[in-house]
């Protein structure tokens, strides 16, 4: 380490100090960010003399600061200014400054662990103030697999304290980390400590600690043997799914699978609490349930899942399909087409698809389109076809919904669907919504139909593109609206690519070209920028005879971007003509256009 | 899409206040988890002032009994007959409780408060507006009102009773009752906060043995509102109560009670939503300091550490504050935060915005303060205000830091004059300070450098960080790439079509 060791003369301790001291909390702040550069300039000596004692002594300063400084130091090996810090109020700091200080117990040999490391551990557990407290939680779980037995029994110990603490704050921060503790301790410890203290968190008198059990009881149930789980967590667990208070309720609904208990608790007691959040008269929990019923159904044991499901939980999501709250809707609509592979083709086309149809006319735009969104998965069970009719007028008002961005989900699903409803459907019932969205009033939907229309085109080919799309959006080049004139050359620039040199030399390129003389400069400058674009699908012939007179011409128009783009164009097509074996390269056309815009 | 009208067409974005009209429509909640079945329907008994005497008591509990019964608001229509029968019997209650002498024999108690639990005590339904703003939006009410409100109105008469026997009363009215009680001030309905405020002061007031519960447990809702949820709606009415517990303590101070001051409501200040109950909160603090004055410097230190740095409103809040605390502090005291608080507020009067610091001067007492100290203040404040006078904008302000100028001027001219002619060396200095300073971090950087390249697997102790300002410069240069949906949409197109395109007119 020798050239590590700083130079008094260069940097005085008292002058890196002034800077972590400075007045300018912005200043501060730098400095502090830097705390690796200043103790590299004192040398490991000095930054453990004299560095340290200052850290640890002057943590009075402003939180952000203070953030800054517990994350640096957790690149260091430096325990007591943690300390300080994870007394702090503030979350945020006291977050970083635990976090800090799990990182650098993996860097603490066993030995070391215990003689510095499980010290600071107790005093932050046996704090005054609540901060302190908090911050233990977290630290527990980091020491415990690496210490002896009688050092073990003093963690176990402080843990259960801190679940019973006075204060509420200490308490959730203690069944938060309840689930993390557990899986490192031994399994008898788990259920003789662990359940009890599960137990007593489940039922405390605050809500917001019940909840945080509920969390950890997925971890716990995982880690018991099957025989356990229904002495010890099931009590525990019927209890929260009817809990008085909807946030516990809603816990149970989106933390708990039935994966961690096995069939039997599944049938009697999983089905019918899932039944009654399905029923809860809070739409939060509703909503919560409704969107794990996929999940639910599928891990439901396959001997009799089909039986479960049918009568049981089909019932309720008969219902939650006519709920009064859109988000339940939404949440049912967003998973319920998950359920058609789990019941088959004829209890699907029996009992779901009535509630498809039903969500697919719902009055609320997310429903619908939440379903059109999982077509995939019926297209798999019963085809589409069935659905066809149906779908038509919900995909058609969606797509003319008032509100863009729901005209823009639609259309992120098109090339979806097309894939789904095959060609021919699509060219009879879909291709004039596609070609409508182009001369939409929104620009953001003109540009999503543009990059439609290109991926239709890798689905279906090019000389689908040919006979379809091309004629269309090129006769948009003569349209009155400049905006409209535009979209033809975006079209052209997203479709060249797919429909090959081919297509774009004889069809696109002379509509292009003749754009040219358009009296609307945003056109013309649009022409010059279309050219570049497609240079690399054209060959060499046409780019010399054809675009660069073209250019060349623009390059002198009385407007000055018109005039800077076809430079811009000019100069890559030569590159281009110089270069002819890299044609393939795409132009750093990002740069460019960032450059104005 | 013939439906829609022409502005919707336009921009595709529904207008607030459309939005805000549709939820008034639906803005009552409630959340009566039923444990109980179906509501049976209610047969209407006989009114209390008819009964005999000897009737009376056993015919009041039946009334209380019947009113345990909760019925559905959110359906207006359902057991209609039943709820009006409940409302008239919870009428009569209050009467009763409120006219008569002698009706709260000791076993009435449990009758009354089991009565009272089972109406009010419930776990507040989810917010239906789930980014609620309380200094915006419409609060939702709670439906069940009608019945709740009288439950409530009966509540306070019990308590007010001069028959009421807090000896008796504390076995039911205990630490949980009051746990509960303190978790509905969560309400989002101001009327059952307004309620809830009057009842626990009495609760306060009369049962000795929950003051110290009750104290903690607001602590607890206020460190929780900091620190964890950032949310709780009766911050306000809590501190309205405190206002008044903190004037009736004796002195000297506790040190749970300087600690309350110190570590909840010092950061209380950092809320969002300070604008909600500043006026109460500062009442509390001025409160503490009249109380015991030694606590003005580390208030003023707290209040200095959570100063604004861009929220404008609630700089002027504690500028406000400030104020306020300055209206009653100690010449003594005065001396010992003088040089850190004038610091700010020469940053305060230099802001290009905002001058709520300068009326710090047509402050009698103040400037008093301020004349007797001129030596340490002036050289603080003299900075901001001389460039201002230069440089601001703003006439009337200008005029304004002329007259702070002057009025300075006049406690010390001496000084001020050398302040004046120094000026112009001092800013010179702080700007050679700082290219010291730039040098300083240069040299640092370039052993960083060296000594990462000498001792690449060196990472213990002393690692290397990535330089902060590259990155930063990275992520700028990233958000100027970013294209997000909405600026795509407004930005229709990228130049003015007007003037380039005679023809479009008939466009969209």
């Amino acid at each position: 380490m020798a050239g590590a060791d700083g130079d008094d003369s260069l940097y005085p301790i008292a002058v890196l100090i002034d800077e972590l001291r400075n007045e300018d909390v912005q200043l501060r702040l730098n400095s502090i960010k830097k705390l690796s550069t200043i103790a590299l300039a004192l040398g490991v000596e000095r930054t453990r003399t004299e560095l340290l004692p200052f850290l640890t002594d002057t943590i009075y300063d402003e939180d952000e600061v203070l953030l800054a400084l517990a994350e640096q130091l957790g690149n260091f090996t430096m325990l007591p200014p943690l300390e300080s810090l994870a007394t702090v109020e503030e979350t945020v700091v006291r977050d970083k400054a635990v976090e800090s200080l799990r990182k650098i117990s993996q860097e603490h040999s066993p030995v070391d662990l215990e003689v510095h490391f499980e010290p600071l551990v107790k005093r932050l557990a046996s704090g005054d103030w609540f901060t302190s407290r908090t911050s233990a939680c977290g630290l527990f779980s980091v020491c415990y697999p690496r210490v002896s037995s009688t050092v073990k029994a003093e963690i176990r110990q402080h843990f259960r304290t801190l679940c019973s603490d006075d204060t509420p704050m200490v308490r959730r921060a203690a069944a938060s980390k309840l689930g993390e503790f557990a899986k490192v301790l031994e399994l008898d410890y788990v259920k003789s400590d662990i359940i009890s203290l599960f137990t007593a968190l489940a039922s405390d008198e605050q809500d917001s600690v019940r909840l945080l059990a509920v969390e950890a009881c997925v971890s716990i149930a995982t880690l018991l043997p099957q025989e356990d789980l229904e002495t010890l967590v099931m009590p525990t667990l019927r209890q929260a799914a009817e809990d008085k208070s909807w946030r516990v309720r809603y816990m149970v609904a989106d933390k708990f699978s039935e994966k961690a208990v096995g069939p039997e608790i599944t049938k009697n007691d999983l089905v019918p609490a899932f039944q009654n959040l399905l029923k809860d008269c809070e739409a939060e929990v509703r909503a919560a349930a409704a969107n794990k019923v996929k999940e639910f159904c599928e891990n439901l044991p396959e001997d009799n899942r089909e039986q479960i499901i049918m009568t049981h939980i089909l019932p309720c999501v008969k219902e939650l399909v006519s709920d009064t709250n859109q988000h339940v809707k939404s949440a049912l609509a967003s998973v319920i087409m998950g359920l058609s592979t789990i019941l088959g083709k004829d209890n699907t086309i029996e009992h779901l698809l009535p509630l498809f149809l039903a969500q697919l006319k719902d009055e609320c735009p997310e429903v619908r389109l939440n379903i059109i969104s999982n077509l995939d998965c019926v297209n798999e069970v019963i085809g589409i076809r069935q659905l066809s009719q149906s779908l038509l007028p919900a995909i058609v008002e969606l797509a003319e919904d008032a509100k863009w961005r729901v005209r823009l989900a639609i259309i992120e699903y098109m090339p979806l669907l097309a894939g789904q409803l095959g060609v021919e459907f699509f060219d009879e019932k879909l291709n004039t919504l596609c070609m409508a969205w182009l001369i939409d009033h929104v620009y953001a939907i003109r540009e999503a139909a543009t990059c439609n229309l290109m991926k239709l085109v890798e689905k279906f080919g090019a000389e689908w593109a040919q006979n379809t799309i091309v004629p269309k959006v090129l006769g948009m080049a003569n349209d009155p609206n400049y905006l409209h004139r535009m979209t033809t050359l975006f079209c052209i620039n997203a479709l060249s690519e797919a429909c090959g040199q081919d297509i774009t030399t004889k069809q696109m390129l002379p509509v292009v070209l003749k754009m040219s003389n358009d009296q609307v400069a945003n056109v013309r400058f649009n022409v010059a920028k279309s050219l570049q674009k497609i240079g690399p699908v054209l060959d060499s012939n046409a780019l010399q005879t054809e675009v660069k007179p073209v250019l060349e011409k623009l390059a002198t128009d009385t407007d000055m971007d018109v005039k800077y783009f076809a430079q811009e164009a000019i100069s890559d097509v030569k590159l281009r003509s110089t270069n002819q074996s890299s044609a393939q390269d795409r132009p750093p056309l990002a740069a460019l256009q960032n450059k104005v815009f | 899409m013939s439906a829609i009208s022409a502005s919707e067409k336009v921009d595709g974005f529904t207008r607030k206040s459309m939005r805000k009209a549709q939820k008034q429509r639906k803005s009552q909640g409630s959340s009566q988890y039923r444990t109980q079945s179906a509501p049976v329907e209610l047969s209407p008994l006989p009114q209390l002032k008819d009964a005999p005497s000897t009737e009376q008591q056993e015919l009041f509990t039946k009334k209380l009994q019947q009113c345990c019964m909760l019925f559905d608001f959110l359906d207006s229509v359902m057991d209609l007959k039943s709820k009006e029968i409940k409302r008239a019997t919870l009428n009569e209650l209050v009467d009763y409780v409120s006219t008569n002498r002698g009706v709260l024999v000791e076993s009435t108690y449990p009758e009354i408060t089991n009565m009272i639990c089972t109406n009010i005590f419930r776990t507040l339904p989810p917010s239906d507006n789930p980014d609620f703003d309380p200094e915006e939006d419409e609060p939702t009410l709670e439906a069940s009102w009608p019945h709740v409100q009288l439950v409530y109105e009966f509540l306070l008469r019990f308590l007010e009773n001069p028959d009421f026997q807090p000896s008796i009363a504390k076995r039911h009215i205990d630490q949980k009752f009051v746990l509960q009680l303190l978790e509905l001030f969560d309400s989002e309905d101001p009327r059952e906060r307004d309620f809830l405020k009057t009842i626990l002061h009495r609760i306060y007031g009369k049962f000795l043995g929950l003051r110290a519960f009750i104290r903690k447990q607001i602590n607890n809702i206020f460190l929780r509102f900091i620190y964890e949820t950032e949310h709780f709606n009766g911050v306000a009415e809590l501190l309205e109560i405190l206002g008044s517990i903190i004037n009736g303590f004796a002195l000297p101070l506790k040190a749970e009670h300087k600690q309350f001051l110190m570590k909840v409501l010092i950061p209380l200040h950092t809320a969002k939503g300070l604008a909600l109950f500043h006026a109460q909160l500062a009442y509390c603090v001025v409160q503490f300091l009249e109380k015991d004055p030694t606590l003005t410097e580390p208030v003023i230190r707290g209040l200095l550490k959570f100063w604004p740095k861009t929220c404008s409103q609630k700089e002027v809040m504690f500028l406000g504050e400030i104020e306020e605390i300055l209206d009653v502090i100690e010449p003594t005291q005065f001396k010992k935060i003088q040089e850190p608080l004038f610091k700010q507020i020469s940053k305060c009067v230099a802001n290009p915005h905002f001058q709520r610091a300068l009326y710090f001067w047509n402050n009698e007492y103040i400037l008093s303060l301020i004349e007797e100290n001129i030596d340490k203040v002036l050289p603080i404040m003299f900075g901001s205000l001389y460039r201002i006078s230069k440089e601001h904008w703003n006439p009337t302000i200008v005029a304004l830091v002329y007259n702070v100028l002057k009025t300075l001027m006049e406690m010390n001219c001496t000084l001020f004059d050398e302040l004046t002619s120094s000026y112009k060396a001092d800013r010179q200095q702080e700007k050679k300070k700082e290219q010291e300073r730039d040098e300083l971090w240069k040299k640092l950087d370039e052993l960083r450098l060296s000594n990462t390249n000498l001792f690449q697997n060196n990472s213990r102790g002393l690692p290397c960080v990535q330089n902060n300002n590259n990155n930063n410069n990275n992520n700028s240069n990233n958000d100027n790439q970013d294209k997000s949906a909405e600026a795509a949409a407004v930005a229709t197109d990228n130049k003015g079509p007007e003037v380039k395109d005679p023809d479009v007119s008939v466009a969209a």
